[in-house]
C-alpha cells in the first residue's frame, strides 16, 4: 500500500527530559522518525520539551515546539497547528500517555486527529495489565499467574493463595518504576503501598515470580497488510529477576536451540499481529531453562530501548521504518537502507556477537542501593562487537569507562569469598567482576550458577578467558599467544600488566608482527548481499572491509555511555561537528560506542566506528585511514582524556591544543595562566595528603570547596565546614579517585553563579550568552535552574565576565569551544571558578535559545577558519530582551533507593527541560511542568528549616501564606514562623509520638505539595530525618527543594499563577 | 591442530580442527540462520555440501535427540567460525564436536567465515576440500578439479524401500527425495496417514496405495539428475493431488515443461521473504536450495506462478492451471491452519468430495 495521502500534518510527540528508563535512544528513535516522515513529504510537527536533543533541532521538523510535554500543552499545539495525524509511539512512555490523555480528553476527535502506529486499544491492551492479560488468554499465550489490586491488602489476601516470592508491578509507569519482588507479607506491604502511590492509575500487579528464568526479548515489527518481521532477538545474560535495561544482554539469542527460538519468536509475532500495531514492538519473554514452558511477561508497543539496541546491533532502522509503516507504507514496499538492494521486509541475520552493558551511576552515588531489581537504575549503556563472545564481551568491558580494562576490578581484590558470593546471589551491578574473581580462583561454573542462576554457556564463556589468561601468564611477549588473545578482546593495556610492560610496548609488538585488527561490515545479512553501509566493527581475522579513501578526513571521537555529568548533550555537539565536516568537504569519521545515541546511526558520518574509546582501539582506527587530525572536544571529557596519549602516538589534536588543555585541567598551570592574566580565582591549593589538606584550609579558611583534579561533573566533590568534615572526605575521596591525582581545596564563596559558553578562533572570540543560575553557589551548575538572558546582574559584572571570558580565550590559545564557570560574590567581585576547553552540557540550550550554531562555528575554526571569515563578529552577542529561557534540571531519584537528593556540588540530575516565555515567571512555570513537577494554584507548603536559613525561609512562607497556600512546618520551624505571625500546621519530628500526624505521614498522605527542606549538621539525629524527610518525598513524586533559591523561583510562579488576597484593612485603605 | 580449507579458485584458509578427518570434496554454500545448525548438519538436502554457518558462534546450544532432519548426516563437512565445545542446553546430551567426531564429519574452525562468505556471493558457489596443514595445497587443488561433479545425491539419501507411518487421515504418499523428519512429522501432525516411497518408486506402485495425495519431498541436488522421478510426476499429474516441496517444487515444474537453473549461491537460512501474489502478503521463510525454477520458462506450461522471492525475483511456487497440483521452493511453516500443509489437506478434502459427488 502507497503513503497516505488523506493526512497531511503530523504532530510527533518526543520523551522529554532524559531519566532513568527513557534517555538518548528516544532522541535516535525520534529524529529518525520526522526525518522519515518528511521524506515521505508531511508536515511534521514535533513537541519535546528536551533542548538538549538533536529532534529538537528546527530543522529535524517543520515546526519544534520546545514545549512541556503535557495534556495542556499539547492541547495548544492541537488548537493552533491543527494536525491531522498524531504519532506517539516514538516517544517513549511519555509519548503514549500523552496520547492516552489527548484521546480520554476528547480533543483527538474535536478536531480530527488521527491515531498513527500504536492505536488507542493497542497501548490499552498492553499497558493495562487486565486488557493485557484477557488479550493473552484469547490468543493462547500464557501469561504468570497474578492479579490486579487496588490496596495493599488485596494483595496480602491474594499471595495467601499464591504463595511468594512475588513481583509486584505498577500500572502506567516508565522503566518499571516503583516495582519489585516481594519474598513475604513484610515486603509485600512496603513495595505495593509505593507501588500504588507511584501508578497514575493506582493500580498494582501483583505476580508470580518466575525469577531464574531465561529472559528473553523480540524485536518486531508489523505493517498495515499484516506482514510481520523479528527484528532481532536478544538474551539477557542476567536471568529474569534484573530488569533488562540493567541486564548485560547479547543479541541474538545463544543458548535456544532452533524449537526454542521459533516457538518464542511465533508468540512475539502472535502478539504484535493480536495488538494491530504499526510500527515496532518489544516482546519480553521468559523461558523456563529446564523444559519448554515460557511466559509473556512484557509488551512495549513502541519503539524503546531495546529498538534502538536491535537497530545498532543489526543495522535496521527500526525507527525510520516504523514511521513509514505508520503512515501506510508496507515492509515489501521500503527498500532496506543497507543494503539498498533487498527490501525492508525480510528479517536480519548478524554474523557477529553484541554485548550490551548498562552503565550505572553509582560511582556518583556511592551511597545508593546497588542491588538490581526489577526497578532499572542505569542511566546509560555501551554495545560492543565481536567476532568471538569474549572479544564482545571484553570490549564490552572496556567500554564502559569504569577504569577497568578488564574483567578484573581492583576494588574486590580484597572482599572475602563470602561477601563475593552475596554479590553474585544478590544481583549487585558489581556481580559479573565478582564472578571473575571467584572464578578467577577456581570456584566451580555449577558452583556460581546455583548462586546466580546466570546459564553455564555464559559462565563457560567467561572461564575460557580466564583458561587464556593462563596461557597468557605462561608465555610473557610470544606473538602466537597474543594472536590468541587479540581474537578473545584482550586490551593491550591488561596484556602489558601481565607481560609487565607498557601498553605502547604490547602495541608495538603486536604492529612488528602484523598482528593488527581487521574492520567487518554491520550489513543485516550476514555478507550475502552486497552493501555499503559505512559501520563498522574491529575484530582479528583475515579480510579487512574498510578501505580507506584518498579522501581528506578527520576523526571525532564520541563520548561513550551516557552517565551523570556527560549525558545526550555531548552527542548533539559530537553530531553537529560531523555534519559541518562534512559540508566542509572532509570525509568525517565518528568513533563512539554508544547504541543510543544519534551519532552511532550509520548515515550520520561518512564513517562510523564502534569501538571502545581507549587509546589501543582508537589508535588503530587511525593507523588504518590515517586522517588529517583527531578532534576531542565534543567528546566531553571521556574524548578530551584521550588527546595525551593520542598526541604521544604523534597524533594531531585539532582545534584546541594539548598545550592549552592541560593550561586549563592541570591545577598549576591554570592558576599561573589565571594570575598573568590578572583574573581572580578563589583561594586555593592542591593536597595529597589528609595533613596538607588541613593545613590550606586552616590558611584560607572554611567553608573549603574539595575535589579531586581531572574529573567528571564535580565527581566527589563537597563543601565541608571543618577539620573533620575535611578528615572524613579525605578519608573517603582519596580512596575513590585515582592515586595520582590531587585534591584541590579551595575557598567556598558564597555568591551567584555564572556560566558561560564561547568559540575562539585562536585569536578571537565570540560569546554567544551569559547564563544566570538561580541557585547559588555550592549547587552544581548541572543541577541549578539556568536562565538566559541573565535577570539579576549588573552591566558592570556582566563586562567583567565578558572580559575575563574573552582573555581567557585569547590567552589559553583555544580553538574552538569552551566553557566558563563564574561566580560574584555579594560585593560583585568576579572570579573564576573552572575552565572545560571542550563543549559543554550548556552548548545545545544556548545553541537553540539564541539560534548560534556553536559545534559548526566551533568546527570551522577548528578547520582554521577565524570567526570573522564565518561572518561572526567577534566579542559578545546582543542578548535577546523580548523572551526569557529557563533550563530546568531534571532528577530520577525515585528511582535511586537510598541516595540523597540533597543538591550540592555533586552533579545528581539525569537530564533537563526547557521552557520559554515571555516573562521569567512563564519560562520559570513551563520549565519546572517540563521537569514534570505540578503546580497547582494552591495548596500546601511545609517548611522544615535549618536555623541558619530561618531568616531567608519566613520571607517565602509569608509570600506563600499571601497567596493563600497552607503551611506545614517541623516543631521547630512552626514555632520560628508562628512567632513571626504565620498561621502553620504541625508536622510532628518522625518518632514523635504525638496527636498531630508526623512529617512523614504528612508527606505520604499527599497532604502537601511542595517541601522545602535545608540541610542541618548540628545532630545526626538532624541529618537523619532531613534525609528521610527528603526520600520519602521524592519517592511519593512530591518536589522537595533543598535550595532557598528554587523556593524562591517556585514561589515568583505561584505568584504568578494566582492572585494576591490581601484586604483593604490590610492595605491601611 | 591446524586444518586447512582449500577452495576452488586456490585460495587457502588456515584454521583448526574439529569433528572427523573424512576429507571429501563438496561444494562450499553458506546459510545464514543463526540457529538451527542441527537441524542444518542432519538435513539431507545438503548431501554433497559443506556448509558454512555465518554465525560466527556454533555448537552453544550442543546436539540433542529430538531435533533431527535425518538420522544418517549426509552433509560432507562443517566450517565455523568460533566452535563452542562449551555447550549449555537443558536437552543437550553431547557437544557439537563429538556428534562431529562419532558421525565421521569433517570440520574447521577459527575460520574468517564471513571473508570465504563474500567471496562465494562474488564469484558463485565452488568446490572444496579440507586438508591437513602440512598438506600439499597443489595435489588437493588437482583432487577437487578431478572429482567429478556428483548426479546421485538423491540415490543416497532417500528411503530404501517402502514404509508407512500409520494414522486415520486422509492416504498420502510421501516420495522421499531426501525428505526432512520434520516434513514427516507435520504431515503426522495433521493426522495424514502417510506411506513413505522411494524416489524411483512407479507410478502403478503409488497409486495402488489408492493416495488422497502425494507430497514430493525437498532433496539435494540438480533436479535433472533424476529423469525417472519427473517422468513419474509427470504420470501422476491429473491422478491425484499433489503438493511439491523445494526439490519437489522442482520436478514438478520440469514435468511440466518448465526449466530449472543453478543460483549463483543459492537461498541457504531462516529469513527469506516471499510474496503471495495472491494477495500481496509477505511470508519469512526458511529456504535451502541452489536450483531455481525459470520464471520465463513457465510461460508455454500449464503452471503459473504463485509465489516469488522478494530480493531476487526468483520463482518461489508454482500452482498447476487445471490440476490440483501446486510447488513451493521453500519450507512449509507450521500447521496452525494456515500454512501450505494445510492447504494440501483442504486440497486433498475437496477433491475427494468432488469425486465421490462425480
Amino acid at each position: 500500500m502507497p503513503r497516505r495521502d488523506d493526512i497531511k500534518k503530523i504532530l510527533v510527540i518526543g520523551s522529554g527530559p532524559i531519566v532513568i528508563g527513557q534517555a538518548a535512544e528516544f532522541d535516535y528513535a525520534g529524529t529518525q522518525a520526522c526525518q522519515s516522515l518528511r521524506e515521505e513529504g508531511y508536515e511534521v510537527i514535533l513537541i519535546n520539551s528536551n533542548p538538549a536533543t538533536i529532534m529538537t533541532d528546527s530543522v529535524v521538523a517543520d515546526q519544534v515546539y520546545i514545549e512541556p510535554i503535557t495534556l495542556d500543552f499539547a492541547k495548544r499545539i492541537i488548537y493552533k497547528e491543527r494536525p491531522d495525524a498524531i504519532l506517539g509511539s516514538l516517544g517513549g512512555q511519555t509519548g503514549l500517555n500523552l496520547v492516552v490523555e489527548l484521546a480520554e480528553d476528547g480533543i483527538l476527535e474535536e478536531y480530527g486527529v488521527e491515531i498513527l502506529g500504536t492505536d488507542l486499544h493497542a497501548i490499552q491492551k498492553a499497558e493495562d495489565r487486565e486488557l493485557f492479560r484477557s488479550l493473552m488468554n484469547e490468543i493462547n499465550e500464557p501469561v504468570p499467574q497474578s492479579d490486579i489490586v487496588h490496596t495493599v491488602d488485596q494483595a496480602v489476601e491474594y499471595c495467601k493463595e499464591l504463595g511468594y516470592p512475588v513481583v509486584v508491578r505498577p500500572a502506567y509507569t516508565l522503566g518499571g518504576t516503583g516495582g519489585g519482588f516481594a519474598d513475604n507479607e513484610e515486603e509485600l506491604r512496603k513495595v505495593c503501598d509505593a507501588g500504588l502511590k507511584i501508578s497514575p492509575v493506582h493500580q498494582c500487579l501483583i505476580e508470580q515470580s518466575i525469577a531464574g528464568y531465561k529472559e528473553i526479548e523480540y524485536e518486531v515489527m508489523r505493517d498495515s497488510n499484516d506482514n510481520s518481521i523479528v527484528i532481532c532477538s536478544m538474551e539477557n545474560v542476567d536471568p529474569v529477576g534484573v530488569h533488562t535495561g540493567d541486564s548485560i544482554v547479547v543479541a541474538p539469542v545463544q543458548t535456544l536451540t532452533d524449537r526454542e527460538n521459533g516457538m518464542l519468536s511465533s508468540a512475539a509475532l502472535k502478539i504484535i499481529r493480536a495488538l494491530g500495531i504499526c510500527g515496532g514492538c518489544n516482546v519480553q519473554l521468559a523461558l523456563d531453562p529446564k523444559s519448554f514452558k515460557y511466559f509473556v511477561i512484557e509488551v512495549n508497543p513502541r519503539v524503546s530501548r531495546s529498538s534502538a539496541l536491535a537497530s545498532k546491533a543489526t543495522g535496521y532502522p527500526i525507527a525510520r521504518i516504523s514511521a513509514k509503516l505508520a503512515v501506510g507504507l508496507t515492509l515489501d514496499e521500503i527498500l532496506n537502507p543497507v543494503t539498498k538492494t533487498s527490501y525492508a521486509c525480510f528479517e536480519p541475520t548478524i554474523d557477529y556477537v553484541v554485548a550490551k552493558f548498562p552503565r550505572f551511576p553509582f560511582d556518583k552515588f556511592p551511597n545508593a542501593d546497588r542491588h538490581l531489581g526489577t526497578q532499572m537504575k542505569a542511566t546509560g549503556e555501551i554495545m560492543s562487537i565481536g567476532r568471538t563472545f569474549e572479544e564482545a564481551f571484553l570490549k564490552g568491558v572496556r567500554s564502559l569507562e569504569m577504569k577497568v580494562d578488564h574483567l578484573f576490578l581492583q576494588d574486590l581484590e580484597d572482599k572475602s569469598r563470602e561477601e563475593l558470593f552475596e554479590m553474585i546471589r544478590t544481583n549487585s551491578d558489581l556481580r559479573i567482576f565478582a564472578i571473575a574473581k571467584v572464578m578467577r580462583e577456581g570456584v566451580s561454573v555449577e558452583e556460581i550458577h546455583k548462586a546466580c542462576k546466570i546459564d553455564p554457556f555464559f559462565l563457560m564463556h567467561l572461564n575460557r578467558i580466564f583458561r587464556l589468561e593462563q596461557e597468557m601468564n605462561e608465555h610473557p611477549m610470544d606473538p602466537e599467544t597474543l594472536l590468541t588473545l587479540k581474537k578473545n578482546g584482550f586490551s593491550d593495556s591488561m596484556i602489558a600488566k601481565a607481560w609487565n610492560t607498557t601498553a605502547k610496548a604490547i602495541y608495538e609488538l603486536r604492529h612488528e608482527n602484523n598482528i593488527i585488527p581487521v574492520y567487518k561490515m554491520v550489513d543485516t545479512c550476514a555478507g550475502e548481499f552486497e552493501s555499503a553501509t559505512p559501520y563498522f566493527y574491529s575484530t582479528y581475522e583475515q579480510e579487512n572491509e574498510s578501505v580507506p579513501s584518498n579522501n581528506r578526513k578527520i576523526v571525532v571521537l564520541g563520548s561513550g555511555p551516557i552517565r551523570i555529568g556527560q549525558g545526550v548533550e555531548f552527542d548533539y555537539a559530537t553530531v553537529h561537528c560531523v555534519e559541518t565536516l562534512r559540508h566542509a568537504g572532509y570525509e568525517a569519521i565518528i568513533v563512539n560506542n554508544n547504541p543510543e545515541t544519534v551519532s552511532t546511526d550509520f548515515t550520520i558520518s561518512d564513517k562510523l566506528y564502534f569501538e571502545p574509546l581507549t587509546t589501543e582501539d582508537v589508535m588503530e582506527v587511525i593507523d588504518l585511514e590515517k586522517p588529517e587530525g583527531v578532534i576531542v572536544q565534543f567528546g566531553g571529557q571521556t574524548a578530551i582524556n584521550l588527546a595525551a596519549s593520542l598526541a604521544e602516538h604523534g597524533v594531531k589534536i585539532l582545534g584546541t591544543s594539548l598545550e592549552s588543555i592541560d593550561l586549563a585541567e592541570d591545577r598549576h598551570e591554570f592558576e599561573a595562566m589565571l594570575h598573568k592574566l590578572d583574573i581572580p580565582q578563589p583561594k586555593g591549593e592542591t593536597a595529597l595528603t589528609v595533613e596538607e589538606a588541613l593545613d590550606i584550609a586552616g590558611r584560607i579558611g572554611y567553608p573549603v570547596l574539595v575535589r579531586p583534579s581531572y574529573v567528571l561533573g564535580g565527581r566527589a566533590m563537597q563543601i565541608v565546614h571543618n577539620d573533620d568534615e575535611l578528615r572524613i572526605y579525605m578519608a573517603n575521596a582519596v580512596k575513590e579517585i585515582s592515586h595520582d591525582a590531587p585534591i584541590l581545596v579551595d575557598k567556598y564563596i558564597v555568591g551567584k553563579e555564572l556560566e558561560i559558553d564561547a568559540i575562539a578562533d585562536g585569536k578571537h572570540v565570540y560569546i554567544p550568552g551569559v547564563m544566570e543560575h538561580i541557585e547559588r553557589a555550592g549547587v552544581h551548575s548541572g543541577d541549578s535552574i539556568s536562565v538566559y538572558p541573565t535577570q539579576t546582574i549588573s552591566q558592570d559584572v556582566k563586562d567583567t565576565i565578558i572580559d575575563y571570558a574573552t582573555r581567557i580565550g585569547e590567552g589559553f590559545g583555544f580553538i574552538g569551544l569552551y566553557n566558563i564557570q563564574f561566580i560574584v560574590d555579594a560585593n560583585d567581585q568576579v572570579y573564576v571558578l573552572e575552565v572545560n576547553p571542550r563543549s559543554s552540557r550548556t552548548v545545545p540550550f544556548l545553541s537553540k535559545i539564541t539560534g548560534v550554531p556553536m559545534s559548526h562555528l566551533a568546527t570551522m575554526a577548528v578547520l582554521g577558519h577565524s570567526l570573522e571569515e564565518q561572518g561572526v563578529t567577534p566579542g559578545y552577542r546582543p542578548e535577546d530582551q523580548d523572551r526569557v529561557f529557563v533550563k530546568a534540571p531534571v532528577f530520577s531519584f525515585a528511582k535511586l533507593r537510598s541516595v540523597d537528593t540533597v543538591l550540592g556540588p555533586e552533579m545528581k540530575s539525569t537530564g533537563e527541560a526547557l521552557g520559554s516565555d515571555i516573562n521569567l515567571e512563564k519560562a520559570l512555570y513551563k520549565a519546572l511542568v517540563a521537569a514534570g513537577i505540578k503546580v497547582p494554584a494552591h495548596g500546601n507548603i511545609l517548611f522544615t528549616i535549618a536555623d541558619r536559613d530561618k531568616q531567608e525561609a519566613l520571607e517565602l512562607a509569608n509570600r506563600a501564606a499571601n497567596i493563600g497556600y497552607g503551611l506545614y512546618a517541623t516543631p521547630g520551624t512552626a514555632k520560628f514562623l508562628r512567632e513571626n505571625g504565620l498561621f502553620v500546621h504541625d508536622a510532628a519530628k518522625i518518632e514523635e509520638n504525638s496527636d498531630v500526624p508526623n512529617v512523614v505521614d504528612i508527606i505520604r498522605t499527599g497532604k502537601v505539595n511542595y517541601v522545602v527542606n535545608t540541610m542541618s549538621r548540628t545532630s545526626q539525629k538532624n541529618e537523619d530525618d532531613g534525609f528521610i524527610i527528603r526520600r520519602v518525598a521524592s519517592e511519593n513524586n512530591i518536589f522537595c527543594m533543598t535550595a532557598l533559591d528554587t523556593a524562591d523561583a517556585l514561589m515568583k510562579v505561584l505568584e504568578s499563577i494566582s492572585f494576591s488576597m490581601i484586604s483593604m484593612n490590610e492595605l491601611g485603605k | 591442530m591446524d586444518r586447512l580449507l582449500v577452495l576452488e579458485d586456490g585460495s587457502v584458509w588456515k584454521g583448526k580442527a574439529f569433528g572427523s578427518d573424512n576429507f571429501k570434496v563438496g561444494e562450499l554454500v553458506f546459510n545464514t540462520a543463526m540457529t538451527g545448525y542441527q537441524e542444518i548438519l542432519t538435513d539431507s538436502s545438503y548431501c554433497g555440501q559443506i556448509v558454512m554457518m555465518t554465525y560466527p558462534l556454533i555448537g552453544n546450544y550442543g546436539m540433542n535427540r529430538d531435533d533431527w532432519e535425518n538420522l544418517v548426516p549426509s552433509v560432507f563437512g562443517l566450517v565455523v567460525k568460533d566452535l563452542c565445545e562449551d555447550y549449555s542446553n537443558w536437552r543437550a546430551n553431547s557437544s557439537l564436536n563429538d556428534f562431529c567426531k562419532q558421525e565421521n564429519i569433517a570440520g574447521i574452525y577459527d575460520i574468517d567465515t564471513r571473508a570465504i562468505t563474500r567471496r562465494i556471493r562474488d564469484k558463485g558457489v565452488m568446490r572444496c576440500m579440507m586438508c591437513n596443514a602440512d598438506a600439499n595445497i597443489d595435489e588437493v587443488l588437482e583432487t577437487i578439479r578431478k572429482t567429478p561433479e556428483m548426479h546421485d545425491q538423491v540415490q543416497q539419501v532417500s528411503a530404501p524401500r517402502i514404509y508407512s507411518v500409520p494414522n486415520r487421515g486422509l492416504k498420502v504418499v510421501v516420495m522421499d527425495f531426501g525428505s526432512k523428519l520434520s516434513i514427516i512429522r507435520d504431515l503426522a501432525a495433521l493426522n495424514l496417514d502417510i506411506v513413505v516411497v522411494p524416489w524411483n518408486t512407479d507410478v502403478k506402485t503409488i497409486m495402488s496405495f489408492c493416495p488422497d495425495g502425494v507430497v514430493l519431498t525437498d532433496g539435494p541436488g540438480n533436479p535433472t539428475d533424476i529423469p525417472e522421478a519427473i517422468e513419474t510426476v509427470r504420470q501422476l499429474m491429473g491422478q491425484v493431488p499433489m503438493f511439491g516441496i523445494c526439490l519437489g517444487h522442482q520436478l514438478i515444474s520440469l514435468a511440466c515443461g518448465a526449466k530449472t537453473y543453478k543460483l549463483k549461491f543459492g537461498h541457504r537460512g531462516s529469513n527469506h521473504p516471499v510474496v503471495h501474489l495472491s494477495d500481496g502478503h509477505v511470508e519469512i521463510t526458511s529456504q535451502n536450495h541452489g536450483y531455481a525454477v525459470d520464471i520465463d520458462s513457465l510461460a508455454n506450461t500449464d503452471l503459473v506462478m504463485t509465489h516469488k522471492a522478494l530480493n531476487d525475483n526468483s520463482c518461489e511456487g508454482v500452482a498447476h492451471k487445471t490440476y490440483p497440483v501446486f510447488g513451493l521452493q521453500f519450507q512449509p511453516t507450521s500447521t496452525d491452519g494456515t500454512g501450505a500443509m494445510d492447504a494440501f489437506v483442504r486440497l486433498m478434502t475437496t477433491e475427494k468430495e468432488n469425486k465421490k459427488n462425480a
